[in-house]
């Protein structure tokens, strides 16, 4: 569980961050946090492994407050994939890279070679496993940079981004993906303005704005909330602007999901489904 | 105004490195055929002059941006142009309206965030005012408002100024409505080109896997059931007129 407590952050310039902010993820949950550009989302989840400490407040991390453990420490349980793979990516081959952690953790190297190559396996890149990460698209070493920290099954996962230069089907792989992690007991928090990708997912959504939460709740109430999405600069899903713009028709103004939205258009429609 | 997509990997950001010679003068390799920007071979010409008429928004905008100011960053450019001071200010100005971050003007770019950067890097290259603009995904780090309000920027400049621009994105949903043309690539091949509307509505690019907007995918589902439509549908406001039109019924 990570306990965020009224927590301050400004940077070495001076820019404050972070204006008090308290939420909990708990254990099992999956969370999106959604917001303007600059509105401290990835400054809030860097103090989740300890990156970044709080100037003011407090963070904790099952009940220890991440100033008493070193970025390593809490690194195990708490894995941090960054919005940029270039700030993330320095080994020769994507296998390294993949081993690296899973070796300062101490894994043994029969392990290390089954945990590679099952990560690889899972994220589309075992054909690069010899190759080097700056030969891949961005897309593609945002990939390894996902793999890099699957590797070592930390407890909660967090992801800046993570459907950044991925097309459809790998959008669509990627939230099969996160689905079965959270299924399987971790945690996962991920930072996206990809309204879309979270309208399909149907997490608990996060708001954030000038360094503040502004919303918390279920996906199907935050993003069709009109004015929270208009403060934090977030479009309304396609489905759910096309419904509102059809409400005197007596459209419903909470719905995310495409296959709802076909149904009760064709209601309106007057078309006859099922045969 | 060009919209480049396709799968990851498909060859997008490698096409578009032809486009101001960056392939194959940086980063060689063997270029077989025939590459001619604005008359110029790039295989002839350097970068630096192709650059005068290309601008490139890179996809990781911390690869262009170095200086220790947003503003110095911008001027750059122009300062290898020799352009006049007075007329370097005016355009340093008018491009960080254009993408809004004149509030960012003395901040050091490696500490902005990366929908910031990526904003720093575009008025970079719009202050150089090139004849083409590529853009490499260039809202990746951006929030849907500001994305749309770029895609605005850049249809405006497309339609004013007569900028031409391609963008490489997988946000069709954002885009399609101000595009005039999407090409999709696919393991390095062109497999589809033409007008949004009629990309869109082909089989061959729903099978590549393209992120086709929720409102065409809609269309398809009616399509499916035996509703007929006079165009396929890609924006949110065309779906709404035909619901209308058909619920008055």
């Amino acid at each position: 569980m990570i306990e965020v407590k009224d927590v301050y952050y400004s940077y070495p310039s001076g820019i404050e961050a972070l204006s008090g902010v308290t939420v909990t993820i708990c254990d099992r949950e999956f969370v999106a946090i959604m917001g303007e550009n600059g509105a401290g989302k990835s400054t809030l989840v860097k103090h989740f492994n300890g990156i970044l400490k709080p100037s003011k407040g407090q963070v904790t991390v099952d009940g220890v407050a991440t100033t008493k453990e070193s970025v390593a420490q809490l690194s195990r349980n708490v894995g941090l994939v960054f919005q940029n793979p270039d700030h993330q990516l320095f080994s020769e081959t994507v296998e390294e890279e993949v081993a690296f952690g899973l070796r300062n953790f101490g894994y043994r190297d029969k392990e290390i070679d089954e945990r590679t190559t099952r990560v690889l396996d899972l994220l589309d890149l075992a054909k690069y496993r010899k190759a080097s990460p700056f030969i891949l698209s961005g897309g593609e070493r945002k990939r390894v940079a996902l793999a890099s920290v699957l590797a070592w099954d930390p407890k909660v996962v967090v992801l800046d981004e993570p459907t950044v230069g991925q097309d459809y089907r790998q959008k669509e792989r990627l939230r099969q993906f996160v689905l079965k992690l959270n299924e399987e007991d971790r945690s996962v928090v991920m930072v996206t303005h990809d309204v879309e990708f979270v309208a399909d997912c149907s997490p608990r959504v996060i708001v954030m704005s000038h360094g503040r939460i502004v919303g918390d709740g279920d996906a199907d109430d935050i993003l069709t909330d009109e004015a929270l999405l208009t403060k934090a600069s977030v479009l309304p899903p396609q489905v759910t602007q096309l419904l509102w713009q059809l409400s005197d028709l007596g459209l419903p103004r909470n719905v995310l999901d495409l296959n709802k939205a076909k149904k009760l258009l064709d209601n309106v429609m007057g078309v006859r489904t099922g045969g | 105004m060009v919209v480049l997509t396709g799968p990851s990997g498909c060859g997008k950001t490698t096409l578009c490195r032809c486009f101001n010679g960056l392939i194959p003068n940086f980063y060689g390799g063997e270029l077989l055929g025939d590459l001619v920007v604005h008359d110029l071979s790039v295989k002839e010409h350097p970068t630096s002059e192709l650059s005068q008429h290309v601008g490139f928004v890179f996809q990781n905008p911390e690869n262009q941006l170095f200086a220790l100011s947003v503003e110095k960053d911008i001027a750059f450019g122009l300062e290898n142009l020799a352009i006049p001071r007075d007329e370097m200010r005016r355009r340093v100005d008018w491009a960080m309206d254009m993408v809004g971050i004149r509030s960012l003007k003395d901040q050091a770019p490696y500490e902005l965030s990366g929908g910031q950067q990526q904003r720093v890097a575009i008025a970079c290259v719009l202050a150089m005012q090139p004849d083409l603009m590529v853009l490499d995904e260039p809202t990746s780090f951006l929030d849907p408002v500001a994305a749309k309000n770029l895609f605005e920027v850049i249809s405006k400049l497309n339609k004013e100024l007569g900028l031409t621009t391609i963008l490489v994105e997988h946000r069709l949903d954002l885009l399609s409505t101000y595009s005039t043309r999407i090409i999709v690539m696919d393991k390095g091949k062109i497999v589809s080109d033409g007008a949004p509307r009629d990309v869109l509505a082909s089989n061959d690019v729903e099978a590549l896997g393209i992120g086709l907007p929720k409102v065409t995918r809609l269309y398809r589902m009616f399509s499916e059931q035996g509703l007929t439509f006079d165009r396929p549908i890609i924006s949110v406001d065309e779906l709404v007129q035909e619901i209308r039109r058909r619920a008055a019924k």
